[in-house]
């Protein structure tokens, strides 16, 4: 009887503290429908006075350039950031998983300080530097150093799958004659996939979710990400339009929300790895 | 290596002749082998040329530069001028700097505390077979796929703002007039800290995976001997889970030093009302690259990092005394 209780409790509780966790989502939802006038005055997050006028607006864009735009940049950054990583990553993590050279605990070890270091201290200098190489207002900034494997979590993520991959494998390979660029396209990289998709879905998280960099290095509205048209579209509209800022922002996570949907179980796998004998 | 894995004869024997069609080859090979070794260092290095590339030019240079800056003025249109430790007196003269001190560390004490209790709790109570758990689960985890991002910085600015919901809640509960927590100096940071615990979703999940390690038979046999739920919860459940809590606090730790977007977001750049909001980052964004002190920026991110590595130091070796690792 009191088992069942404490069940019920249980239930209630989550069950209300799951409404307010997502209320704030909900309503943002909602007031994306409603008119302008009506969203300051609804508290419940159903709208009052639905509309698609929010986003016809908000689609529209800032100074002429409309979000579908903003959109395919930012996917654009987002595909070419899953490249880099995947790629320079995945070499990374073979070669500290499963081949022999001098430096390879030293070096290794350094991999392990870059997980921990706040990139501000490398941030200025690279600042120069893509100046100086005029990449400033451009992508290559946000894009080249994914194929240089500055995402160290993803090496790292690698490393541990690749070690759990049996070494009985190479060495038939290797008896066959398999060198070690053909055992890395061959035998490890399709033993991998799991990790790599993980690296993709988190590659895409970040890259979406990034604000920093890309305020850092793009000034051109024809070049804004998602990110950067949302915070300028305050500026330009004041702060009176948050109809079609939420209309925007709403279609902003749509995306992440697709990834959640599909892909939960190698979220949860990215989330846990490192932490579970790390 | 190609010689120590030989196995003997008879077992070769026992596998199929594919098997042992390439033990011959192995053996015929060995010589071989040995020179591939010395081959496959090189591979080795080739393998990692990306990422070396990365380590050089965008890591450990910049880092050496930034070092160098710090003792410099530096506005990207002279040279620099090398001006000794005076970036590193000014800091502690800076009432701006200071307070970004202040309002980081306000942030980091209130935030990581509490988001990891929450967390946990969160997760205990999940834990133990409830019913659609993976409906709570995934409820509890959609803010932390989101939070990053300028939409819901955007979406808090308006809730927590005057007019906003939680102002309308206020009015309607208490019958509070205006009550706009986005402007006040006294409650713009808290807002932000709000805003920072929703997010307790992913480490609750490390929690929960966590606690799926724990052997039941461990509470079985507690339970026999007449341990109480609360014994077994402080000997048991709360030992096994501190690898846990020392990986969730040292990542929150690191990321909550260095949190940036809602700050930005939600004062609009500022850091305000009166700088409340001015968190460290913010402010090593606006020295740098609003007022192009770099040289100056690049100092206040050198104390940032060996203010992080001094506590990171320091977790890791108290983690001695208080992490549990069963292994």
């Amino acid at each position: 009887m009191s088992l069942t209780r404490v069940h019920w409790f249980r239930h209630v509780f989550n069950i209300l503290l799951g409404i307010l966790m997502i209320y704030p989502l909900l309503w943002m939802l909602g007031s994306s429908f409603n008119q302008e006038n009506q969203i300051f005055r609804d508290n419940f997050f159903i709208p009052s006075m639905p509309t698609l006028a929010n986003y016809v607006e908000g689609w529209a864009g800032l100074s002429g350039i409309g979000f579908d735009r903003f959109f395919l940049n930012s996917f654009f950054i987002v595909a070419m950031s899953i490249i880099g990583n995947l790629i320079s990553c995945s070499m990374a993590a073979y070669a500290f998983a499963r081949l022999n050279f001098r430096l390879r605990r030293f070096l290794f070890a350094v991999m392990l300080v870059t997980l921990m270091l706040p990139f501000h201290v490398t941030v200025i200098p690279q600042y120069i530097l893509f100046h100086k190489l005029g990449w400033i207002n451009t992508y290559w900034p946000l894009i080249v150093p994914k194929f240089l494997g500055v995402e160290g979590f993803f090496i790292f993520l690698m490393i541990q799958f690749m070690r759990g991959i049996p070494k009985e494998l190479d060495e038939a390979a290797r008896v066959d004659g398999c060198g070690p660029v053909r055992m890395y396209f061959f035998v490890i990289l399709p033993m991998t996939v799991p990790a790599l998709v993980t690296t993709t879905i988190f590659t895409f998280i970040w890259t979406w979710n990034d604000y920093f960099s890309q305020l850092l290095y793009i000034s051109s509205t024809n070049l804004y990400t998602v990110a950067l048209a949302l915070r300028q579209f305050v500026d330009v509209t004041g702060q009176s339009s948050w109809g079609p800022l939420f209309a925007m922002a709403t279609l902003s996570l749509v995306p992440l929300f697709i990834i959640f949907i599909f892909f939960q179980k190698y979220l949860i796998e990215g989330i846990t790895a490192g932490s579970v004998k790390g | 290596m190609g010689g120590t894995t030989l196995k003997p004869l008879h077992e070769v024997q026992k596998r199929t002749d594919l098997a042992a069609r390439r033990y011959v080859i192995l053996r015929t090979m060995s010589l071989k082998a040995r020179t591939r070794n010395g081959q496959s260092s090189m591979a080795g290095y080739l393998f990692l040329t990306p990422w070396l590339v990365g380590l050089l030019g965008l890591t450990a240079l910049p880092m050496i530069a930034s070092l160098y800056l710090s003792f410099t003025n530096y506005d990207m249109i002279n040279r620099p001028r090398w001006i000794g430790i005076g970036n590193y007196v000014k800091m502690f003269q800076d009432p701006q700097y200071l307070m970004s001190v202040k309002v980081t560390l306000t942030y980091v004490l209130l935030n990581v505390p509490i988001h990891l209790v929450v967390a946990l709790l969160i997760a205990l109570l999940l834990h133990k077979g409830i019913r659609g758990l993976h409906i709570y689960r995934a409820v509890y985890y959609v803010p932390s796929l989101f939070g990053g991002s300028v939409a819901i910085s955007l979406l808090w600015k308006q809730i927590f703002g005057g007019g906003g919901l939680v102002s309308n809640l206020l009015e309607h509960l208490f019958g509070l007039q205006n009550v706009n927590l986005i402007d006040s100096p006294q409650t713009a940071l808290y807002t932000l800290i709000i805003l920072a615990i929703w997010q307790f979703g992913s480490p609750m999940i490390i929690f929960l995976a966590g606690l799926q390690q724990i052997p039941v038979e461990l509470h079985e046999a507690a339970t026999i001997d007449g341990a109480s739920t609360s014994k077994r919860f402080f000997r048991i459940t709360l030992p096994l889970l501190t690898p846990f809590i020392f990986f969730n606090l040292v990542m929150q730790i690191i990321s909550s030093f260095q949190a940036f977007t809602p700050a930005y977001i939600v004062s609009d750049g500022s850091g305000g009302p009166l700088n409340s909001t001015l968190f460290y980052t913010l402010y090593l964004y606006q020295t740098g690259f609003s007022n192009f002190q770099m040289g100056y920026a690049s100092a206040m991110a050198w104390v940032l990092l060996i203010a992080i590595a001094i506590i990171s130091a320091f977790l890791f070796a108290t983690s001695k005394k208080w992490v549990f690792y069963s292994e």
